[in-house]
């Protein structure tokens, strides 16, 4: 049996439509796949980054199981090192819909003190994030993984399959991936081997802002424009989210209007100066700029082909 | 140009507002090596402004590294995303690419043009709305485009875009056009592919890819965005019959119970009257679940959760579909099958078959040709390569809801997967449903294998002892069949070189064969078991694939692997039929452990190791586990 879930999540309802807008084709596959993994897999759970995506990712979730609570629990692979405000968040979000929320964090790599201002992104990203992950996947026996990954994101990502296969060792295999055709999705493995499932995989940065905008999504405020505490520290603009940040003699940390494009460990993020202080805004600004998404991400400039390198490692 | 920046900077929200209603169009491009897909579609993304700040400094860099325009921007560089390829300046696998204008989002399968690659060109085409086959204006139409042509008519897709590309190397020459769309029309036309739309371009230069191109005043038609901008996008989807293959049944606690899944035909209403297939129990719609609120009707391409007003049982699976217009339900079929795994595709061969939501065992049986996809010829053929499409029968382990592909891509269409690897091995388009499937019934006896085999005071199972030749299977089944005939039990023994004397005899030593050889026995000691009897069979018996596909017809608890492991030096050694010095000698072929595979069990029931047990001691220990087994009394 399935839980019912809490009533009063999810907006009015609209009318059967005539013929889908592609936002109503991109919802209606997720929600396939979604329901696919659970009826194939004996142990899923869906990777909960907290950002916009995993956002958007849940609440395709509410509407894939609905009245049923979605069943499978959410995971939250903790580098420690996330904004404040998105701790609150994934608490209270977890609090509402009801559904169970596990943490992981690398307990070997907190006690050794592993962190991004000391350690540097790479060493960082790797034993917090990459390695945590498999050792969440592993002490927990989950056979299926739902990342909120999109296709658009990054050019490995774009060959990625929906269902993507990992060894035991939770290996990618960029050339030896299973064809995937039509809808039909093969989620068969053996002991030990599992899937990562990317629901969001047609949809691109605007298709998820509009359907945040729709939908009214609750997303983590730090996308929005607001005055915050910031150095410029090599080209990028880090917020000083807490006490662990050891300041360079020449900076002091400054209030300005900024926004995150994307959410990741306060340290690795790089904020932007700008005024969109509501969704329609940043829709306007992401528009109208014409630098892409990822360029926030400090993790993706250490090595040429470095994004693909570590999926094949296990990241994400 | 493609987002109106003028009414995203003035109004977001109008333009928000016109976003909202933009369709979505699929489509695939296919062309040889160097006819420019790559270049394409980077253009495409590149001037509907897709490419970003940051992007496009990368690829300034990366096109003076490796790019082939002598430095300047290599559209295709944006598109060729893994490092492998990058140095190799190929694309190899399927990637999806977005872009979108105010009208439309378009998804964009890329797919290889190396013949090797088929498999590729079909998993983007399987998921497409239209194709966009490139021609290099130089070179006409090649094999690999009629190659590519017979793929989209296989998979259905039932709009063409004929790309010239490469015009002002032909010095936008009209003659030029007019007689590469000629050839191709002619060569269509024999497929019966009509709707196409040609269209002279440069990929490299622009020249109506987006704006139209001053260089060809001679072409009046629409650029390729104009055309994939206002194509039709099919939606007689929604006119058909109702159809919804059940995914997962919704169950939050005992007042409720959906069926959740994405309608794949059709519309239904509350009130309409659906038949569960294939039981054939009928209901009617109670409600339409979503979580924003129940809806009065659904459409093809919609996700929903159904609720009847009856008590049905109805699990993943099933199909519901219209009480009035239900499909049929057959358990054998001729289906199209695209091969995409090396291990080829054997007659006899056992798969799991997915369809709609429901996965099954498949069994090959008559391949009865192959496509030659170049000339179009049927050939014979028994087995099929990775990239062969050919055409045979199948046979289901219990009948299934079905349509042919060509009414429905989802009740029609289905993956074969590897029940070893897991690999999903072959792609298949059901054609029609054999007459004899919907004719013959397994006749249900009264007398059954339980009654039988407590008549003979036994329960009945089989062993089957796998091994090398030589390996000692048939010295020690032999001794094994002694001592249960002392002991008073009912037995039989399958030879593997007896029964090549008779049922197998116009069987070789063929991979195919081999498949053969093992299905037929497998089947006879099925009916034995079902008589009642303790079946031994000493087969060689190579293939997991083949062995775990004659477990498969017996039940839990009543099958015995035996793997008689003697290793190859010693079986060679010991040579008791000359047959090893004879493989050795080349004179004969497909000799197990020689120069055909055999594949070690990886869990037998029971393991025998011939270098630390004579057979005596072997048959023994045999019995013994029986006897544990509770299968026959302590002997």
């Amino acid at each position: 049996m399935n839980r019912a879930a809490p009533p009063g999540d999810i907006p009015a309802a609209r009318a059967a439509p005539a013929t889908l807008t592609h936002l109503q084709r991109l919802e209606a596959e997720s929600i396939h796949i979604l329901r696919e993994v659970v009826a194939e897999c004996e142990h899923p759970v869906m990777l909960y980054s907290i950002g916009k995506d995993s956002s958007v990712m849940l609440h395709l979730a509410m509407k894939a199981f609905y009245p049923a609570v979605p069943p499978f629990p959410l995971l939250h692979v903790d580098t420690t090192w996330k904004f404040r405000a998105m701790y609150e968040f994934r608490d209270a979000m977890a609090k509402r819909l009801g559904m169970q929320l596990l943490v992981h964090v690398n307990q070997e790599g907190l006690r050794l003190g592993i962190g991004p201002f000391t350690h540097g992104s790479q060493v960082h990203t790797d034993v917090m994030k990459t390695q945590a992950l498999r050792q969440a996947l592993d002490q927990y026996g989950f056979d299926a993984a739902f990342g909120g990954a999109r296709r658009d994101e990054e050019k490995s990502r774009a060959k990625e399959r929906i269902f993507s296969f990992r060894t035991a060792q939770h290996r990618w295999d960029p050339k030896q991936q299973r064809p995937e055709l039509w809808a039909l999705y093969n989620a068969r493995k053996r002991p030990g081997e599992s899937l990562r499932v990317f629901p969001l995989s047609n949809w691109t940065e605007l298709d998820v802002w509009q359907y945040v905008y729709l939908e009214q999504i609750p997303i983590v405020p730090l996308y929005l424009a607001a005055e915050r505490p910031v150095v410029e520290r090599d080209g990028a603009l880090i917020m000083v989210d807490d006490e662990r940040m050891p300041l360079r003699p020449d900076e002091r940390p400054q209030m300005r209007k900024v926004r995150f494009r994307t959410l990741g460990c306060y340290p690795l993020t790089g904020a932007i100066e700008s005024q969109a202080d509501t969704l329609p805004a940043i829709i306007q600004e992401m528009l109208l700029t014409r630098t892409s998404e990822r360029q926030g991400r400090v993790i993706d400039h250490d090595a040429a082909a470095s994004m693909e390198r570590k999926k094949q490692e296990g990241y994400f | 140009m493609a987002h109106q920046s003028e009414l995203i900077a003035r109004d977001i929200g109008a333009y928000l507002h016109v976003q909202e209603h933009k369709s979505l169009l699929r489509f695939i491009t296919c062309g040889s090596v160097d006819d420019g897909k790559s270049t394409l579609i980077g253009r495409l993304l590149y001037e509907s402004k897709l490419i970003f700040d940051d992007q496009l400094t990368q690829l300034a860099a990366d096109s003076r590294r490796v790019g082939t325009r002598g430095g300047e921007l290599d559209f295709a560089l944006l598109v060729d995303g893994l490092a492998a390829e990058r140095e190799q300046g190929i694309t190899i696998d399927v990637a999806y690419r977005f872009f979108s204008t105010e009208r439309r989002k378009f998804i964009v399968a890329d797919t290889p043009g190396h013949e090797q690659y088929t498999r590729n060109m079909v998993t983007g085409a399987s998921t497409a709305d239209l194709a966009v086959i490139l021609i290099d204006a130089r070179k006409g139409v090649l094999v690999q485009t009629r190659r590519h042509s017979y793929l989209v008519h296989l998979i259905g897709i039932p709009r063409i875009v004929l790309a010239v590309n490469k015009m002002d190397l032909v010095g936008y020459s009209q003659a030029s056009f007019d007689e590469i769309v000629g050839h191709y029309r002619d060569f269509a036309a024999r497929l019966g592919l009509t709707d196409i739309s040609a269209i002279p371009l440069s990929a490299v230069h622009g020249d109506n890819v987006i704006a139209p191109s001053t260089h060809m005043p001679w072409y009046a038609g629409p650029t390729l965005l104009q055309h994939l901008e206002t194509v039709e996008v099919d939606a007689a989807l929604a006119g058909q019959p109702f159809r919804l293959p059940v995914q997962w049944v919704n169950r939050p606690n005992a007042e409720f119970r959906g069926f959740a899944g994405l309608i794949a035909g059709g519309t239904v209403h509350r009130g309409d009257r659906l038949r569960v297939l294939p039981s054939g129990r009928e209901g009617r719609v109670a409600r339409i679940v979503t979580a924003g609120g129940d809806l009065e009707s659904a459409s093809a391409g919609q996700s929903v959760t159904l609720t009847l007003d009856t008590e049905v049982d109805v699990s993943r699976g099933d199909v519901l579909a219209a009480a009035d217009a239900p499909p049929q339900v057959a358990d054998q079929f001729e289906a199209t099958i695209v091969w995409l795994q090396d291990e080829p595709m054997l007659q006899g061969r056992t798969y799991l078959m997915k369809t709609g939501t429901r996965t099954l065992s498949a069994t090959v049986t008559p391949l009865k040709h192959r496509v030659n996809v170049n000339t179009l010829e049927h050939e014979p053929a028994e087995r099929l390569e990775l990239n062969d499409i050919g055409v045979c029968e199948l046979e289901l382990d219990r009948p299934i809801p079905f349509e042919a592909y060509s009414e429905s891509r989802a009740l029609g269409g289905f993956i074969l997967i590897d029940r070893l690897t897991n690999n999903t091995a072959g792609a298949g388009l059901i054609n029609f449903a054999l007459r004899r499937s919907q004719n013959v019934h397994w006749q249900a006896l009264d007398v059954d294998k339980q009654l039988r085999a407590r008549l003979k005071g036994q329960k009945a199972c089989v062993l089957w002892l796998t091994g090398l030749s030589g390996a000692g299977k048939s010295t020690i089944a032999n001794l094994i069949e002694k001592r249960l005939a002392a002991a008073g039990r009912h037995t039989y023994l399958l030879d593997g070189d007896n029964v090549r004397h008779g049922l197998n005899k116009d069987l070789g030593f063929t991979a195919q064969d081999r498949v053969e050889n093992i299905r037929r026995v497998a089947e006879v000691a099925r009916l034995m078991v079902d008589a009642g009897l303790i079946v031994l069979v000493s087969f060689i018996s190579p293939f997991r694939s083949e062995r775990r596909m004659a477990r498969e017809l017996f039940a839990a608890g009543e099958f015995f692997e035996v793997f008689v492991d003697t290793p190859l030096a010693e079986a060679e050694r010991r040579d008791v039929k000359g047959l090893y010095r004879k493989a050795r000698r080349g004179e004969l072929k497909n000799f197990t452990g020689i120069d055909s595979p055999y594949e070690t069990p990886e869990t037998p029931e029971i393991h025998i190791d011939t270098t630390a047990l004579n057979a005596d001691q072997a048959a023994g220990s045999v019995i013994a586990h029986l006897a544990s087994r509770k299968v026959i009394a302590g002997a």
